[in-house]
């Protein structure tokens, strides 16, 4: 639980220069204004910065759910800033597991039914029940969500991102809509799945007590990287405190 | 550890759940459907089940191509006839109109009396022997009679019934009840409609029935079969020109042959129903699947973009919401050939009330049922297109956003309404309206045609009594129309007058003519009117009188429209009786007349056209109702009289035969029309609560009561059909005057018209239908679990 993961190979991801402008009407918002960004296979990055600071947008740039104004992002040798929404889909479908601050689970399917809904549609899953004993959710299987807890929705939405398993994590606010012994269970599951199956994982929060749990920490404000620190230990999430 | 189960994927079932989840939405759409397709193979499959069991009979009995009659020829012209190009075989008739004398009717009945070949299934226009026995040759008295003739007054074997032939009366004995090619339809020359019950077809031995008449060895009607290189117009110029000298009527083909003529129009408007009023059902149908997809989509949204941000592609999803689609389109259909097979094999016995064949069987081919299933599965996946397209426009990034709220302002509608004191609810239902205008405008569109297709169906309740009134009650004013058996010299007026009970007469005169102009010709009876008529008048279709002009021809539009003419422009008239002149008439007036195609003239003019002195051939008389016993029995004694026609036995005959079908196809159509308007209005109500439960909820989690929160849902509702109400009859005129179109034909030509009533009953329906839905809604609302629905927000 403790100690530096080995950060070898290529990076997953290399983004530079990342720009990113949204016109609402008259009204011109600039969510990225040049953002460079790594991530190495295997890490795990907390995103940290405060509301309006640019994490959702830069997740979703590397998510392929959106795409840079100007800049560039490099996944292994996809480059996600020239691809079409069809290979943009093809990439997510492929490589990226999503969790979400509001779980986005399908109401009317049950938590191994929304596991499933990944693992249908990608080459060598994992089984929807293996996926689901990750997050310890085993006797869960045939619950629909409004039967689950607001933590154990969040744990099926991790089993879903992971049963692919994907080359890389994004979660957004995985905790955001939970309380604090719940939030915990939610990244345990995390940090046990970026370590056993060494998924490279990036974490937005507005808690800057998650960050102990992170190899590195990337601070976001008004559209800039405001700082980088790496923790030399990996912190278990038990012994994070806030 | 991991169970195997039968593997549809979670996408899948993620459909079979929604669909189950919306079942009651889902089944009004299936039920508009279900009902589109009802009509359609019910009205269809009559279609091609009378098309089919016509071709067959005409087949199997041989219907002769080309008919002629004409006054006498020797029997050797037909050898002539049999010589001449085209033609295949040729069947010589006598053939006789006759005054029956019924033990059942106070009243005269009118007979036509054919002559039957030695021995069945020989000649053309075999006749078909359904109970009983052909004619002993060596009985002169023995007859078959027609079907429903022998059903309408209950002719057994062996009845026998007196005639009045050529002024004599015979006593007949009927040995067997028969039907013909030639007789499908039964009705009596000039006559708008057909009576059963006072006019029937009897068919004798040739030898009897040309000795009662004088025509031993001769003929006076022709059947003609063509060769199949044959052109029907050069066999009927070459039987015209042969029959000339014998006093020939002019030849006509198979197509205006009278039963085969009503027949074929018959059939015509059964198909252009069987296709007009599915196809407005199907569209309202796909309209309100239209509203339900998208709305079920934009609650779905959150949804859609999670699954896109989870690599389904654009593909996926749009096979997704369509599948929805075909689900609730398939549904609706299997109900729909189910209950269309149904109504189809009950609506084909209706036909034969009017239509005789040897076997009428219903048959529901595998091309309609085919048809109407993918008719119906293009209809859903037409009316899932738009919300289809709307979800592949949703971004996956959303997915990653909580939904905002939405946007309101303080409308319009409110602005106006801002003397009136609106409480926080009351705001809440106009700014709902006002925030969605289009969704708002939509649903009213939805109600609206519902209001039209129930206002559609029932105006035809109006439109069968303009029918009624307009020919019928308008244009004969006169208690009784006597016709004589040839054309008599115009003082018989003044005999006519000394009749039992006749009070006042009014000449009529009717002679059989081929008007031509240019190409085309046609041939009818040119009627001669008096001056300014007072009894048998002509009327157009809103039942204004319109008298022959001084000069020219009075033409139904239709008539001038077969023909190509335009008032001003000249016509032929050919004379096809007596010394077969021809004169030249210009047309001086038209008249958008409802039934058949007719040619009327002033009598002065008719005398001077066809060279006689003045002639009549029938009398509109009025009559003293305690009399009518005397009138009859002093006309079966009469032999210039061929018979009497009753106006009170017309309409009624009318009321009993005609209208009592078409008010039992009036009904299910507007049963149907009920249904669409139930599905739109349920749907559309059942659709916002679903959108609003979580706002309603917390409302009620605020302190509102049931009643209040059923005011913001509801009396939406209440706007929105209100709204509805006047858009839908204008919508209505405009379905009416389409579906008119089928009755613009040679035998019908009936305008849309709809009475005040007929807008109240559609209203009241469609607020039936809202304050039933309104109440299934309202349940719901009182059960509404406040803290699931505050839970299970996605």
């Amino acid at each position: 639980m403790t100690g530096t993961r080995a950060e070898s190979g290529a990076p997953v991801f290399i983004a530079r220069g990342l720009t990113k402008i949204y016109v609402m009407g008259e009204v011109t918002v600039h969510a990225l204004r040049g953002v460079d960004f790594d991530l190495s296979p295997g890490e795990l990055v907390v995103l940290l910065g405060p509301s309006g600071s640019g994490k959702s947008t830069l997740l979703n740039i590397l998510g392929g759910l959106d795409v840079p104004t100007a800049g560039t992002v490099l996944y292994g040798d996809h480059n996600l800033t020239t691809a079409g929404e069809a290979a943009l889909t093809q990439y997510r479908r492929e490589h990226v597991g999503f969790v979400f601050q509001f779980y986005n689970l399908i109401p009317s399917l049950t938590a191994r039914e929304n596991v499933a809904l990944v693992t249908d549609i990608v080459d060598s899953p994992m089984t929807p029940e293996a996926a689901l004993e990750m997050v310890g959710l085993s006797n869960r299987l045939d619950h629909f969500p409004s039967q689950l807890s607001g933590g154990e929705q969040q744990r099926v939405a991790i089993a879903r991102a992971i049963a692919k398993r994907p080359s890389v994590l994004l979660c957004d606010e995985p905790t955001g809509a939970l309380d604090l012994t719940t939030g915990m269970v939610v990244l345990d599951a995390l940090a046990r799945v970026n370590q056993d199956l060494g998924t490279a994982t990036v974490v937005i929060t507005h808690n800057a007590a998650v960050a102990g749990m992170a190899d590195r920490v990337v601070r976001l404000a008004d559209g800039v990287v405001a700082g980088i620190e790496r923790n030399a230990h990996r912190m278990a999430v038990r012994d994070l405190t806030w | 550890m991991v169970t195997r189960r039968p593997r549809i994927s979670a996408l899948n079932r993620k459909l079979l759940r929604d669909v189950w989840h919306m079942k009651g939405q889902a089944a009004a759409v299936a039920m508009v459907i279900a009902a589109g397709v009802t009509m359609f193979i019910a009205y269809f499959s009559n279609f091609e089940s009378l098309q089919r069991t016509r071709a067959t009979f005409y087949e199997r009995s041989q219907f002769a191509d080309v008919f002629a009659s004409l006054t006498r020829a020797p029997g050797r012209v037909a050898e002539q006839l049999a010589d001449l190009p085209g033609v295949a075989s040729v069947d010589t008739r006598v053939v006789t109109e006759v005054t029956l004398d019924l033990e059942d009717m106070r009243e005269p009945a009118s007979g036509r009396l054919v002559s039957l070949p030695s021995a069945a299934g020989v000649a053309l226009n075999q006749v078909y022997v359904r109970r009983g026995r052909w004619v002993d040759p060596a009985r002169p008295d023995e007859v078959l009679v027609s079907e429903r003739f022998a059903e309408a007054h209950g002719f057994d074997l062996g009845t026998r019934i007196t005639a009045l032939i050529n002024g004599r009366r015979r006593t007949l004995t009927i040995v067997g009840v028969a039907l013909s090619p030639e007789y499908v339809y039964a009705i009596r020359a000039g006559d708008l409609f057909p009576d059963f019950r006072r006019f029937g077809v009897l068919w004798m031995n040739r030898p009897a029935l040309a000795a009662a008449l004088d025509m031993t060895g001769g003929f006076n009607d022709v059947a003609v079969a063509m060769t199949a290189d044959a052109t029907e117009a050069e066999v009927i110029a070459g039987i015209d020109r042969l029959l000339e000298p014998y006093g020939g009527r002019g030849a006509i083909p198979q197509s205006l042959q009278l039963s085969a003529w009503m027949l074929n129009s018959e059939l015509a408007q059964l198909q252009t129903f069987g296709i007009v009023v599915p196809v407005i059902f199907l569209g309202v149908a796909a309209f309100i699947l239209h509203i339900s997809l998208s709305r079920m989509l934009t609650q779905q949204r959150p949804q859609v973009a999670t699954l896109k941000a989870l690599g389904y592609t654009n593909g996926e999803l749009a096979g997704h919401y369509i599948t929805w689609a075909l689900i609730v389109g398939t549904a609706g259909a299997s109900a729909g050939i189910v209950a269309g097979a149904w109504a189809g094999a009950g609506f084909i016995s209706l036909y034969n009330a009017y239509f005789r064949f040897p076997s009428l069987d219903y048959q529901l081919s595998i091309t309609v049922a085919v048809a109407s299933l993918t008719g119906s599965l293009v209809v859903a996946a037409l009316g899932a297109l738009a919300a289809v397209r709307r979800a592949v426009l949703v971004p996956p990034a959303e997915a990653m956003r909580p939904e905002s709220p939405r946007l309101y302002r303080v409308g319009v509608l409110e602005g106006m309404w801002r003397f009136v004191r609106l409480g926080a609810v009351g705001r809440m239902l106009l700014r709902n309206l006002a925030s969605q205008p289009v969704r708002a405008a939509m649903s009213t569109f939805g109600i609206a045609l519902a209001v039209a297709v129930i206002f559609v169906g029932l105006a035809f309740v109006n439109i069968m009594e303009t029918l009624i009134d307009g020919p019928l009650i308008q244009a004969m004013r006169q208690d009784a129309t006597i016709t004589l058996t040839s054309p008599t010299e115009d003082r018989a007026v003044f005999d006519a007058r000394h009749l039992p009970g006749v009070l006042e007469v009014e000449p009529l005169r009717s002679v059989p003519v081929r008007l031509r102009a240019g190409a085309r010709s046609r041939a009818l009876a040119l009627t001669g009117l008096s001056d300014a008529p007072r009894f048998s008048r002509v009327v157009d279709s809103n039942g204004r009188a319109i008298g022959p002009p001084l000069d020219g021809l009075l033409l139904s539009r239709k008539l001038a429209e077969v023909l190509g003419v335009e008032p001003g422009d000249p016509v032929d008239v050919e004379l096809l009786e007596g010394h077969r002149t021809t004169g030249r008439e210009h047309v001086g007036a038209l008249v958008d007349d409802a039934i058949g195609l007719n040619a009327y003239i002033r009598l002065d003019r008719l005398d001077r056209l066809v060279r006689s002195g003045p002639l009549v051939n029938g009398m509109a008389v009025t009559v003293d109702a305690a009399k009518y016993d005397d009138l009859f029995r002093a006309i079966t004694l009469t032999p210039a009289v061929a018979g009497i026609g009753l106006r009170q036995a017309a309409i009624q005959n009318f009321r009993d035969t005609m209208a009592e079908n078409m008010n039992l196809s009036i009904g299910i159509n507007v049963l149907f029309a009920a249904i669409i308007a139930f599905g739109v209005v349920y749907n559309s109500a059942r659709v916002s609560l679903s959108e609003r439960s979580h706002e309603l909820a917390s409302l009620r989690v605020l302190g509102f009561t049931r009643g209040e929160i059923s005011f913001i849902l509801l009396g939406e509702l209440t706007v929105l059909t209100a709204l509805a109400l006047p858009a839908g009859v204008i919508i209505g005129y405009g379905l009416g005057e389409a579906i008119m179109l089928a009755f613009d034909n040679e035998v019908y030509r009936l305008s849309f018209t709809a009475s005040a009533e007929t807008v109240a009953w559609s209203w009241l329906t469609v607020m039936a239908a809202t304050v039933l839905s309104a109440l299934l809604v309202r349940r719901r609302l009182d059960r509404l679990d406040l803290v699931a629905v505050l839970k299970a927000k996605e």
